[in-house]
């Protein structure tokens, strides 16, 4: 009568798998990017008085941060980079990701703006090319314009303290 | 209090752990004084267990926020319905409640104990309470609501504002009691495999536990597509995310462990698949709390989590199945079956009913594991989406369709295709009239979607009426044949009826619904068919602890004025989190739905706007099969006292599947 046995089998199975499971965290997404150039784009800035390409970020490690006005994630990460980019002085580059000119400027005026510089992608072409996901995304860029890391997710201070500034730290240490 | 309620917990894991064991051992010894403890165990857990559900509650009400869980999940200015509620709100309160859920249905086991003879009853029991001790071993170690904080902080956390809704202070206890009651099910199935005894008694038994469990478990998901439709601002009534899946996958079980319970009451056979079922619909009930605690699958609803969680569950699992299954595979083989099931008849259609339905619940499962093993194996990070789960669920829901009117008509042990093809003729007919019909008159189409969609809706419909017309019709004396239909029919005709209702449902919001994201200003229109949306601006409002855009939207139908539509965006302070509440008008044919998405300019603003014809239909058929479940549950012959059980049945009483 071995058929009566099937379900604790099937049972070890899945019992395995979930404690594989319980080891991996679903939200750490592993980015191709990491170690290469940062993908191409040539777009303008919000207001459009000036184009933006890669070779604008280059000299200096920045944040690029994918962010929409629409996007609710955002608006729980924005204190976060507001604190970034004023009491930490930390350069962050907003791609406004599938979103008008108005929205955002009005977004931006209501919760404060912690960008150097915004790019315009209106219609998300850049968004692509950097393999996002959805908003919001950081990335993480050296100087020499190479991606060094990937945040998921609304950014957060954990991820700042842990991941992003021991980065930012070795980044101006070597140049 | 607080530590009242803590000491409550720990005195109930002791009483849980002396119910698991001292019953077990009394049957081992047959000594009836040890079998008598299930009882009181039971009882004296429950009590106690109310008591730590009190001492939480109040802590809710007086804002002792020197309670880490009540500091979290409070505010002073939450009114006090959702501070009540509140005790749910979040991991460490809604396992509480779990446990209150799980003890009270132990109390319940124990105050019908008379019914049943004394080993089965203390079997039983011991069962649930070797259950709970693994939940209260859960909650004190890694869980606890009533841990203290220091220094105490002057204000709470408040509670999430999406659980801020009537429709979550139901939805969580309703779903809770229907995964919970499972465990009396499979503490059945554990008694009849350790005594070797599963007979008509012990199937009577069983029905109206199972029964009720799922029908609190058809509410609480009703309940939560209906929330999360009015209160996520979506539009959608179901994502297939992991939690949802959760609670769906123990339904389908659920749902065939009712229809294999019907045959072994009915026929005796089917015993071992009975018997399994009942520990697959509580292990998939484990299985959800599992996945929607410990962080393994991203999901909108996601705990806040924690691995030591995670490992906990696991083991308890482990335990809890692994001891069942291997009971299984030793016990079972000794279920025999009192005869051979013929595929054409009654239990032979309901034992195909069974293969979809847990067809159904697998790829439901595998769709749900499926990047956790894609992850595990180390090929990358993906998600499966509605496209899989519609395509695989919805065609295996087809032929459960088709089964239900066949099998009104189909009897039991052996019966002749042809005859009852022929005897279902007009119904035929009616349906495919009605299939062809409908989708043009309602929505001008003839696409065979809507056809097919339309078909099995009211083949359903008419379906579920026959064994009551069947009835009806046999007697002379018609109305003398309407009050004989016992309970347990009426039960299954009600629950099949809202199957089709919820057919109807699916069918015309999935294949007609209309959505329109327009920008609109002051004075502003937008057109869905006949139907023109025009904005009139927002205003601003203060809540009780929020602040809020209130829109309003007038909506006409051909210059008719129909109905005017509040959507709000409301802001809680005190979480830094804006809510959408979308505002509906809704009647059984349509549902018109307005959400206020971002302000765009001065007066400007993003909205959705939705028409869903039928949409009500999709809950109205949960309901319907909820009030089925009522009825069947409450059928005479499951209160017959236990001299009368074993006696011969008159065919009207067993009949009903």
């Amino acid at each position: 009568m071995l058929r009566f046995a099937i379900p604790v089998v099937v049972l070890l199975g899945l019992l395995a798998l979930l404690g594989i499971g319980l080891r991996l965290d679903p939200r750490e997404v592993p980015s191709p990017l990491i170690g290469k150039m940062a993908p191409a784009f040539d777009l303008p800035n919000l207001d459009g008085s000036a184009r933006i390409t890669p070779l604008d970020l280059q000299g200096r490690p920045v944040l690029v941060n994918f962010f929409a006005s629409w996007c609710a994630g955002c608006q729980v990460e924005h204190p976060v980079l507001m604190k970034l980019a004023r009491e930490y002085g930390v350069e962050i580059v907003g791609i406004d990701y599938k979103d008008t000119r108005e929205a955002a400027e009005q977004w931006l005026a209501r919760h404060g703006n912690p960008y150097r510089i915004i790019v315009a992608d209106a219609l998300g072409q850049a968004g692509l090319d950097w393999g996002v996901y959805g908003v919001p995304e950081t990335f993480v860029l050296s100087a020499d314009g190479r991606v060094v890391y990937k945040q998921i997710g609304p950014m957060t201070d954990a991820a700042w303290r842990d991941k992003i500034a021991p980065l930012l730290a070795q980044g101006s240490a070597s140049r | 209090m607080a530590e009242i309620g803590h000491y409550a917990l720990i005195l109930a894991l002791a009483v849980a752990i002396a119910q698991g064991v001292l019953p077990v051992l009394g049957y081992w010894r047959g000594d009836q004084r040890l079998l008598g403890i299930g009882v009181s165990g039971a009882q004296t857990q429950f009590a106690l267990v109310v008591l730590a559900y009190a001492a939480l509650s109040l802590a809710f009400v007086d804002n002792d926020f020197s309670l880490t869980y009540v500091a979290s999940n409070s505010h002073s200015q939450l009114p006090l319905i959702y501070r009540l509620s509140a005790v749910w709100g979040a991991h460490e309160g809604s396992l509480l409640m779990w446990l209150l859920m799980l003890t009270g249905w132990g109390f319940a086991v124990s105050l019908s104990s008379r019914r049943l003879p004394p080993d089965i009853a203390a079997l039983v029991l011991a069962t649930m309470g070797a259950i709970s001790v693994g939940f209260l071993l859960f909650m004190l170690a890694t869980s606890n609501p009533f841990e203290r904080q220091f220094p105490v902080p002057a204000e709470g956390r408040d509670l999430n504002p999406l659980l801020q809704d009537p429709g979550l202070i139901i939805h969580p206890p309703m779903l809770y009691m229907g995964y919970v009651g499972f465990s009396v099910a499979f503490s059945f199935a554990m008694a009849a495999l350790i005594t070797g005894k599963l007979d008509l008694a012990w199937a009577r038994w069983t029905r109206p536990w199972t029964t009720t469990a799922w029908l609190f478990l058809t509410m609480g998901i009703t309940l939560g597509s209906w929330w999360a439709y009015n209160e996520l601002g979506w539009g959608g009534w179901w994502f297939w995310d992991p939690v949802e899946n959760a609670s769906f996958m123990p339904w389908l079980v659920g749902t065939a462990l009712i229809h294999s319970l019907a045959v072994t009451e009915k026929r005796g056979v089917l015993k071992s698949w009975t018997v399994l079922l009942a520990i697959l619909a509580f292990a998939l009930s484990l299985l959800g709390t599992f996945l929607v605690r410990s962080g393994v699958l991203v999901s909108v609803h996601a705990f806040a989590t924690d691995p030591a969680r995670g490992v906990f569950i696991l083991a308890f699992l482990t335990i809890v199945l692994g001891a069942a299954l291997l009971l299984y595979a030793w016990r079972a083989p000794r279920l025999v079956s009192d005869g051979a099931v013929q595929l054409v008849s009654r239990e032979g259609l309901l034992l195909l009913n069974n293969v979809f339905l847990v067809a159904a619940a697998a790829a439901v499962l595998i769709g749900t594991l499926y990047p956790l093993v894609i992850d595990a194996l180390g090929l990358g990070k993906i998600s499966v989406g509605p496209p899989y789960f519609n395509a695989i669920f919805l065609p295996l829901m087809v032929p459960l369709a088709v089964l239900v009117g066949l099998s009104a008509r189909i009897g039991w042990k052996r019966a002749k295709l042809g005859e009852a093809l022929w005897s279902l003729r007009w119904v035929a007919l009616t349906t495919l009239i009605a299939a062809v019909l409908l989708p043009y008159v309602l929505e001008r189409s003839f696409a065979w979607l809507a056809i097919a969609g339309t078909a099995l809706s009211v083949w359903l419909m008419i379906g579920a009426l026959l064994d009551v017309t069947h009835r009806v019709r046999s007697r002379r004396d018609r109305w003398q044949g309407l009050r004989s239909i016992p309970a347990a029919t009426w039960g299954m005709t009600l629950a099949h009826f809202g199957l089709g209702v919820w057919t109807l449902g699916v069918t015309y919001a999935g294949l007609f619904s209309v959505e329109k994201d327009v920008r609109l200003g002051p004075g502003q229109s937008a057109e869905i068919g006949a139907y023109t949306f025009t904005f009139q601006g927002t205003e601003h409002r203060e809540g009780a602890n929020y602040q809020s855009d209130l829109g309003t939207v007038f909506v006409e139908r051909s210059g008719q004025p129909i109905a005017t539509l509040n959507p709000e965006k409301r802001l809680y302070p005190s979480q830094r989190s804006v809510m959408t509440e979308s505002a509906v008008d809704h009647n059984p044919r349509r549902d018109l739905y307005v959400a206020l998405g971002e302000p765009i300019g001065d007066a400007d603003w993003a909205l959705r706007l939705y028409y869903k014809p039928f949409m009500r239909m999709v809950w109205f058929g949960g309901v319907l099969m909820f009030f089925g479940g009522i009825l069947a549950a409450s059928d005479r012959r499951y209160r017959l006292e236990r001299s009368a059980l074993n006696a011969p049945v008159t065919s009207a009483q067993t009949a009903a599947t």
